[in-house]
């Protein structure tokens, strides 16, 4: 690569992980702007736009509902419809969901509280820019904080979802078994992480950004999947 | 005048709020409690000349922001 | 709602009045005396709450005054919103720890969120970015009515506060007994890190300034909260519902960043937030500290309610607003931050020369006080005087004891609520958000990376720690226990403990007995504050925590702050592999009094605590210290509550699936009771690889420290203990690995 890749990280009222995403991007070697959720600025020059973990807007009416209509978002949608990088972090799937780019909502946890707790995830699907660097099966282990994360959509489109591979990470225990005892938050399918059918947007409850030089490295694969990715198209 | 919205979870997703109190109502004797479900009431107070037109500009504030039809299903009634 | 909160704020303030909402008549005499004339129902209301003893510490102001306050490291010391320790290379850690107490008894879930809530702003008041949190609960029995269901509201105001928030949560202490059925107490503590360059203070200086609101509107919530909290419980009033405050977590978030946002363009003079007794306290201590005086005009405070009163105004407890202060030509760049963050940001007043602070309210002059009457309250030292009862305590039947088979014993340890995983309680607070914590959370001290600060910035440890059950048998070990314990709690981790802050939670200073281990938990602080060399730079006092005059166990909370350079090796605290020799680094055994043991077999506490060596633990601090700074791969845990057998089975338990068990051999020369079960501070479990052991073991030697090889970690999920070749214990450990992951479960479902 030529430059390194330039990423977007946007922080909305209430983000609170955006400096840890600014950090983990850069260490990972991304160069990285912090873009305010009021600014309408074109996102061209960005390889990938990031949206963080948080409580924007307090949570308050749904999680993730007023920022899925922040000024920033007209470019954001375009920046997916253009086929390019967009990953959702908690809050950030949240919104992804909420602003129609996944499919899918994520509502309270099955028990009412909030889980801050390390998970194992299992690979579902190396075919994206997002798991490319880890293989089918691969567990990872990455911390999840939210009160929120539990996956749900009707029954025709999680059939379209499995159809089409879009369930990159599931809630497993540390060998990859993937059933109801490791799946806290009681998620559809024990879904974790989903991409849409494209493949360039990307939302996952647990966060890789905590995990990159702290904890078990396992965000690393997140990240270096997108580089690598990135490496492929660059001239 | 006053647009007031109920909104639920759709149907097709669990609840495990309203699961708990249907459980809790049961052990307090109301054995006759045999589905709870918990929702919310926004309400809007709004500049309109009729009914008609409140529903319907409740209705477009529900489409766009209020209600997430991925997931949940309202209802809006006017009040005067 | 009571008469008097809508009095008109010129009704002339008599003594009935100024009687009713909790001035003394001393007080009164005294205000009549300096005034010249009757004050005003508003300025009652401004001297009631600032003459509180929870704004004006007119009780403990005197004994306060034995806490060693100075070192090298100190960059802020008591007196402002939070104290502040150097770290090196230009940074500080701010932090302090406060109560809300009553609040949290009568409205769970947001007295405790709204504790969190005034924590925060008093650290990033102060310029500093909060990184990290702690809180110490002190709840009645499970079993005592309403207890569950105000266990669950705290836990959950706590964790969904500082979550909002984004600040971790990463240590805290939970302690369940009878005598805070009553009374329960939240402490929260806050740390953030602050350059020294760029500490903000509250002081109104600057004559001509404008006086900014920033934050929040202003609602009827809490008025009256300071006064509430300075009066004890009486089970025949019903609980005070009106006075207890909303917090808006989102709300604080949004403060948070636009203050350090508009300190960090150099918009700031000076800035506090409003906390108990709201506009009044912050208003009046800006100008007392800076010797100036303020006008301002209270129509212009945004209001969320209507035809709010001056007297409403001035004592309302809304949450998530900050007073300060800045120059005209800095107000439009002002405005501009807090437009961004969607805050309201009124100028109210002004800064002006002179000493007296003077308010209008619809044109009216409702308040004309000088500052200084407001913010010196005459001091209240009430008498101390030791009780007779605690003596006879002390004495207790050895026998007892010994009569218990091993097997009991160590059953009545594994029983206790207190031996239990904390994670029905801590998954509920998020303790990575920031990227910044390191290891374990909730198991002896938490450390956290300043990840901000490049590579090669120091990393800090945290730990809270008190033992109300010792504070209770001896006041004064009590105190100084307390900072032991969790010095030693960061030593563990690597650190060096360098400050600390308190919550010191006791009965009505009314009572002298009460005052008198007031007074000594604050000796035995001092003394061991003196003997590690770090100063107390912060603190809260939270009085009249009773209930029908029968007061809580003195519990002087300490929140303690160490460092450690970035290249320290950060040890497990659990067992790690099979073969690993365990050895015990300090003295052989422990004393029984005050023990959990001896509580669990008497049915009551009793005994006198072991009186802690604070030179042992120094020493004890240093060879942690060394050990992490020159070798790797060692396990080390400190031994406290429930003895060395409870820290085996925790370093076991804490591991996890694929338990690891152990064997020790009690040396020919140790009582068993004493090396099992024993609470004296100043004794490491260390579990290692037999040649870093070695390595280990001469290190403590080199410091004097006794030092024994006491067995070894097995494959096998057993607690095998033996003396002279005979079995002592030997049980298997997987039925109380179960009881222990579970113990906590039904407290929160």
């Amino acid at each position: 690569m030529k430059s390194a890749p330039k990423a977007a990280v946007i922080t909305f009222p209430g983000s609170n992980c955006d400096s840890d995403c600014v950090y983990g991007l850069e260490i990972m070697g991304f160069e990285v702007t912090a873009l305010w959720h009021k600014d309408k600025p074109s996102l061209a020059e960005y390889d990938l736009v990031v949206l963080p973990g948080g409580f924007s807007y307090g949570d308050y009416l749904r999680c993730g509902a007023i920022a899925a209509l922040a000024p920033i978002q007209e470019q954001v949608h375009k920046h997916a419809e253009q086929g390019k990088l967009v990953l959702g972090i908690c809050n950030g799937f949240q919104i992804l969901c909420e602003m129609g780019l996944l499919p899918g909502g994520l509502v309270r946890n099955q028990k009412m509280k909030f889980l801050s707790t390390d998970v194992c995830l299992k690979v579902e699907n190396e075919d994206s820019p997002w798991t490319s660097a880890s293989q089918r099966g691969d567990v990872w282990k990455l911390p999840i904080a939210h009160g929120d994360g539990r996956f749900v959509c009707e029954e025709k489109e999680l059939a379209t979802i499995k159809d089409k591979g879009q369930v990159l990470l599931r809630y497993c225990d540390a060998k990859g078994n993937v059933s109801k005892e490791f799946n806290l938050n009681g998620a559809t399918d024990a879904i974790a992480g989903i991409k849409n059918v494209r493949g360039n947007v990307f939302g996952l409850m647990p966060h890789p950004e905590r995990a990159t030089d702290l904890r078990s490295g396992d965000g690393r694969f997140i990240w270096k999947s997108i580089l690598s990715t990135l490496g492929e198209k660059a001239v | 005048m006053k647009a007031r919205v109920h909104i639920f979870y759709k149907d097709s997703v669990f609840d495990p709020q309203g699961n708990t109190v249907q459980h809790s109502l049961q052990q307090l004797g109301f054995q006759q409690a045999s589905s709870v479900r918990i929702g919310k009431v926004i309400d809007v107070e709004v500049q309109s000349a009729t009914h008609d037109e409140a529903k319907k500009l409740a209705e477009k504030m529900c489409e766009t922001l209020l209600v997430n039809p991925v997931m949940e299903s309202f209802q809006v009634e006017i009040l005067d | 709602m009571s008469p008097r909160k809508s009095l008109p704020d010129n009704t002339p303030g008599t003594w009935e009045l100024a009687d009713s909402i909790g001035i003394t008549r001393k007080e009164y005499d005294h205000v009549i005396a300096a005034m010249k004339r009757t004050p005003s129902f508003a300025e009652l209301g401004v001297f009631s709450a600032m003459f509180s003893e929870h704004c004006s510490y007119k009780s403990s102001k005197k004994y306060l005054r034995r806490f060693p306050t100075k070192g090298k490291r100190v960059l802020q010391g008591p007196g402002e919103n939070a104290g502040i320790l150097s770290i090196g290379q230009g940074w500080g850690v701010a932090f302090k720890m406060e109560s809300h107490n009553h609040p949290s008894f009568i409205e769970p879930y947001q007295g405790a969120s709204t504790g969190v809530g005034g924590i925060l702003r008093d650290v990033f008041t102060m310029g500093a970015r909060p990184v990290a949190s702690m809180n110490a609960l002190c709840f009645g029995e499970p079993s005592a009515p309403r207890m569950k269901s105000i266990v669950q509201g705290v836990v959950k105001g706590v964790g969904d506060y500082g979550n909002c928030v984004g600040v971790p949560t990463v240590a805290g202490q939970t302690f369940f007994h009878p005598c805070y059925n009553g009374n329960v107490l939240v402490n929260a503590f806050t740390a953030g890190i602050i350059h020294e360059d760029h500490i903000y203070k509250g002081f109104a200086s600057g004559i001509g300034n404008a006086v900014v609101y920033v934050g929040a509107k202003t609602g009827r919530d809490g008025v009256h909260g300071a006064t509430m909290a300075s009066k004890e419980f009486n089970t025949e009033e019903a609980p005070d519902r009106p006075t207890v405050q909303v917090g808006d977590p989102f709300t604080e978030k949004l403060l948070l960043e636009a203050s350090l946002e508009a300190m960090r363009l150099g918009l700031v003079i000076g800035i506090q937030d409003m906390g108990a007794a709201g506009l009044t306290s912050s208003s009046f201590e800006m100008a007392g500290r800076a010797g100036t005086g303020l006008e301002i005009d209270l129509d212009k405070i945004p209001a969320r309610e209507k035809e709010m009163t001056a007297y409403e105004l001035l004592l309302s407890e809304s949450q998530e607003r900050m007073l300060l202060v800045t120059s005209e030509d800095r107000l439009k760049a002002l405005h501009a931050v807090f437009d961004k963050w969607d805050l309201h940001a009124e100028v109210i007043g002004t800064v002006v020369e002179g000493d007296r602070v003077k308010m209008w309210k619809s044109g009216e002059v409702v308040v004309d006080l000088p500052v200084t009457l407001v913010v010196d309250p005459l001091e209240d030292p009430r008498p101390a005087a030791s009780p007779d009862w605690l003596k006879p305590l002390w004495d207790f039947s050895a026998e007892k004891v010994a009569a218990q088979t091993f097997d009991k014993k160590l059953s009545i340890l594994i029983d206790d609520i207190h031996f239990a995983e904390p994670l029905p309680l801590t998954l509920q607070y998020d303790s990575t958000v920031g990227n910044r914590t390191e290891g374990g959370t909730f198991d002896d001290g938490a450390v956290i990376r300043l990840r901000d600060l490049g590579p090669s910035a120091p990393r800090l440890a945290f730990s809270v720690d008190c033992n109300p059950r010792v504070c209770y048998l001896d006041p004064l070990e009590g105190g100084r226990r307390a900072v032991a314990e969790s010095a030693l709690n960061v030593a563990v981790r690597g650190a060096e403990p360098i400050g600390i802050t308190d919550c010191l939670n006791f009965g009505s200073p009314q009572n002298p007995h009460v005052m008198w281990q007031f007074q000594q938990c604050i000796e035995g602080i001092s003394l061991a504050c003196e003997a590690l060399e770090i100063p107390v730079v912060s603190g809260n006092v939270s009085f009249y925590n009773d209930t029908d005059k029968k007061p809580i166990y003195p519990t002087p909370m300490v929140g303690l702050v160490g460092v450690m350079p970035a290249e320290t090796y950060l040890p497990l605290s659990t067992f790690d592999k099979a073969g690993d020799v365990l050895v015990l680094v300090g003295p052989l055994e422990g004393e029984l009094g005050g023990s959990r043991l001896l509580s669990g077999v008497l049915g009551e506490d009793r005994g006198r605590p072991s009186q802690t060596d604070m030179a042992l633990v120094a020493k004890t601090i240093r060879f942690c210290q060394e050990v992490c700074a020159t070798q790797k791969g060692f396990a080390l845990h400190d031994i406290s509550d429930g003895g060395l057998a409870c820290s085996a089975l925790e370093m076991s338990f804490f591991r996890g699936e694929g338990l690891l068990g152990c064997e020790v051999e009690i040396p020919a020369a140790a009582n068993a009771d004493r090396f099992l079960f024993g609470e004296t501070l100043g004794r490491v479990l260390v579990s290692a690889s037999a040649d870093t052991a070695k390595a280990l073991q001469s290190v403590a030697t080199k410091y004097g420290l006794s030092v024994q090889t006491i067995g070894r970690v097995t494959a096998d999920a057993k607690f095998d203990v033996t003396q002279n070749g005979k079995s002592v214990l030997s049980t298997s450990l997987s039925a109380s690995y179960s009881q222990w992951k579970k113990k906590w479960e039904p407290l929160f479902t």
